[in-house]
C-alpha cells in the first residue's frame, strides 16, 4: 500500500513538472525561462553549499571545482556516449526520441553527481582535517586544482572549451533536480542521525563525546554537497551547450559562498539567496557600465539588514 | 573497570602526563584532584579517545570482557559506556536541550529505553523539561552544567568521566550537583571525577588521586586523603 502510493507520488511529480515545463516553454519568453534556470541551478549550488558550511559548519570555497566536474563530465557522456546510446534505444529498442533523450541525460545528471562526490570524497579526506581559515584556502586550492587539471585535459576540449553540447537543460530536468535536491538535503538535516551535522557544526569535541564519527559526517556531508554540485554543473553545462574552466573559478565558488551566507542557516534562505542574487544582475541592467557597482553595493546593504537581523533574533 | 598503567601523553614538547597509573572499580566513585595545568583534561581526554597516548595502557572492562582503549576512536569508546562530561560543559549552544539530549543518544537504538533514559534524566534535573525547548545557549551555567551531565547520561554509560562539574558555579549549585553525581553513583554508575574543588570531591568520592605536573603523587581512601597534612595544606586551604 505504502510502496503503491510512493510510487503514484513520484508519478505525479513527474507529470507536474513535465506540464510546468510544456507551460512554461510556451508561454514565458526564452529570457526569462533562461534567468529562470540559472535561477533553479544556483537553488541547486547554494543548497549544497548550505550542507557543508551552514550546516556542519565545515567551511568551503571548492563548489564550482565540483561544478566543473559534474558539468564536462555529463558533457562528455552526452557528447561521446550519447549518440551511441541514442541510435540503440532508438533503433534496437525502437524508443521514442522523447525517451531515448530522457534516459541519456537522466544518465548524464546521475555520472555527473557521482563523479563529482568521487572528487569531493578524495578532497575531503585530506582537507576536512583543517579547520576555520586553513580548510577555506586549502578548499580554494582544490577548487583551482581540479579546474586547472581539467583545462590541461584534451579529450573535453582543454583550452579552446567544450562546444557543441546537446541542450537538454529544462524546466522539467531543472524541476526535477531541484525537488531532489531539497529532499535529499532536507530530510537529511531533519533526521536523527542527521543532527550529527549540526552537533559538529556546534562543537566538534563535544559531538566525539557524544558518539559521533565526525571524520565520517565531515567527509559525508562534503560527499552530498560534491554531488549536487555537480548536478548542478551537469545542468548548466546542457543549457549553455559550451563549457569553458573560466567559468568554474573561485570567483563561482564565492559566489554561491556569498549566497549561503547571505541566507543564513536555513536551506529556504539559501534558496531565496540564490534567487535574489540570480535576479538582481537582470534587474539592475538598466545601469549599464554601473551594474557591478550598483550590484556590490546591493550586496553590501543586504549583508547589513542581514547581520541586524540577526543581531536582534 | 578502568585500569591505566604507566600512562605518557605529550603536546609536542611538553610532556603533560609523566605515567599516570590509575585505577576505577566498579562502582566507585574516584575523584582525582589537582591544580590547574596538572594535567587533568588530558587524562580525561586520553581516555576518551580523543588524544592518542605516547605510551601505556588503558584498559576497559565490562561484564568480564576486558578491551583495550588504547587505539579505539571516540565513538567506539563511547559505544563501550564511557562518556566524558567534558570541562567547560560544551553544550551545543544553538540546539535545542531536547536536541542536546537527542545527540546523547546518539549511539543508541532502540527508541523506547532512550525515551525512558529521558524520563529518568528528567526526574533528575527537573529543570531541564521546564526548559525543553529553549536553546542550550540561553540557559544559565548551573543548567547548562546539567544538561551537559543529562546528555552524557543519555549514553546509558557505565563508566562517566567527569571534568570539572563545580567549575563558575555557585556553592549552593555546586552541593546540588554533587548530590546528583552521589545519586547516579547509587544507582550503579562509576564516576572518575576531575576536580579543583578538593574539599567537596574528597567528601563525596570513594578514593581520590592527587596529580602534580603530570604525576601522580599521591593515592589512597578519600577519607584519609582529606586528612592528610600536604593535601590539607595544598588543597584544602587549611
Ligand atoms: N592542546 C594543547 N597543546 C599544548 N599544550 C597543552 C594543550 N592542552 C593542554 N596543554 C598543556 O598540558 C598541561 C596539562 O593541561 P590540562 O590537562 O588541561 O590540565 P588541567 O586540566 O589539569 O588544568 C598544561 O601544561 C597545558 O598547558
Ligand atoms: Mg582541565
Amino acid at each position: 500500500m505504502k510502496s503503491i502510493r510512493q510510487v503514484l507520488f513520484c508519478v505525479a511529480i513527474l507529470c507536474f513538472f513535465f506540464f510546468l515545463n510544456h507551460f512554461l516553454t510556451l508561454y514565458l519568453n526564452p529570457y526569462y525561462l533562461q534567468i529562470l534556470i540559472y535561477a533553479g541551478i544556483n537553488v541547486i549550488l547554494a543548497i549544497s553549499l548550505n550542507l557543508v558550511n551552514a550546516q556542519t559548519g565545515q567551511f568551503s570555497m571548492g563548489h564550482a571545482g565540483f561544478m566543473a566536474v559534474g558539468a564536462y563530465a555529463s558533457a562528455f557522456f552526452t557528447d561521446r556516449v550519447g549518440p551511441l546510446l541514442h541510435s540503440f534505444f532508438t533503433h534496437v529498442l525502437a524508443f521514442p526520441d522523447f525517451f531515448s533523450s530522457f534516459f541519456i541525460f537522466g544518465f548524464a545528471l546521475v555520472i555527473a553527481g557521482c563523479l563529482s562526490a568521487g572528487a569531493g570524497f578524495i578532497v575531503g579526506l585530506p582537507v576536512l582535517r583543517l579547520r576555520g581559515d586553513y580548510l577555506a584556502i586549502a578548499t580554494l586550492g582544490f577548487g583551482e586544482i581540479i579546474r586547472v587539471m581539467i583545462l590541461n585535459m584534451d579529450v573535453v576540449g582543454g583550452a579552446r572549451g567544450f562546444t557543441d553540447i546537446p541542450i537538454y537543460t529544462n524546466v522539467f530536468w531543472l524541476g526535477l533536480c531541484v525537488y531532489g535536491t531539497w529532499m535529499v538535503i532536507g530530510n537529511l538535516i531533519h533526521s536523527t542521525k542527521g543532527r550529527a551535522f549540526l552537533a559538529i557544526r556546534e562543537d566538534e569535541v563535544a559531538a566525539e563525546c557524544m558518539g559521533i564519527h565526525t571524520t565520517k559526517y565531515k567527509v559525508g556531508a562534503f560527499v552530498i554537497g560534491a554531488f549536487f554540485a555537480g548536478v548542478g554543473g551537469a545542468l548548466l553545462a546542457h543549457e549553455v551547450g559550451y563549457l569553458h574552466t573560466n567559468s568554474f573559478t573561485f570567483l563561482r565558488s564565492i559566489e554561491i559562498v556569498v549566497m549561503v551566507v547571505l541566507g543564513g542557516t536555513s536551506l529556504v534562505g539559501s534558496a531565496l539567496a540564490a534567487i535574489v542574487l540570480t535576479l538582481l544582475p537582470e534587474v539592475l541592467r538598466f545601469f549599464s557600465e554601473y551594474r557591478m557597482v550598483v550590484y556590490s553595493l546591493v550586496l553590501i546593504f543586504l549583508m547589513l539588514a542581514r547581520a541586524k537581523k540577526w543581531k536582534s533574533t | 573497570m578502568l585500569k591505566i598503567n604507566n600512562l605518557i601523553v605529550s603536546y609536542g614538547n611538553i610532556k603533560a602526563l609523566q605515567g599516570v597509573s590509575l585505577e576505577v572499580k566498579e562502582g566507585e566513585i574516584v575523584t582525582l584532584i589537582g591544580a590547574n595545568g596538572a594535567g587533568k583534561t588530558t587524562l580525561l581526554k586520553t581516555i576518551s579517545g580523543l588524544i592518542a597516548p605516547v605510551s601505556g595502557t588503558i584498559y576497559y572492562s565490562k561484564n568480564e570482557k576486558n578491551s583495550s582503549l588504547n587505539h579505539m576512536a571516540p565513538h567506539e569508546i563511547v559505544r563501550l559506556g564511557v562518556s566524558q562530561v567534558p570541562e567547560g560543559r560544551m553544550v551545543f549552544a544553538n540546539l535545542s536541550v531536547a536536541e542536546n539530549l537527542d545527540l546523547g543518544a546518539f549511539l543508541r537504538r532502540d527508541a523506547r529505553e532512550v525515551r525512558e533514559s529521558l524520563d529518568k534524566a528528567f526526574q533528575l534535573f527537573p529543570r531541564l523539561k521546564e526548559r525543553v525547548t529553549q536553546n542550550a545557549g540561553t540557559l544559565s551555567g548551573g543548567e547548562q552544567q546539567m544538561l551537559a551531565i543529562a546528555r552524557a547520561l543519555m549514553a546509558k554509560p557505565k563508566l562517566l568521566l567527569m571534568d570539572e562539574p563545580s567549575l563558575g558555579l555557585a556553592p549552593i549549585l555546586v552541593k546540588e550537583i554533587f548530590e546528583t553525581i552521589r545519586k547516579i553513583n547509587q544507582e550503579g554508575l562509576s564516576i572518575l571525577l576531575v576536580e579543583q574543588n578538593a574539599h567537596l570531591a574528597l567528601q563525596l568520592a570513594h578514593r581520590a588521586y592527587v596529580l602534580e605536573t603530570g604525576k601522580i603523587v599521591l593515592e589512597g581512601p578519600a577519607r584519609e586523603l582529606a586528612m592528610n597534612e600536604e593535601v590539607k595544606k595544598a588543597y584544602l586551604g587549611a
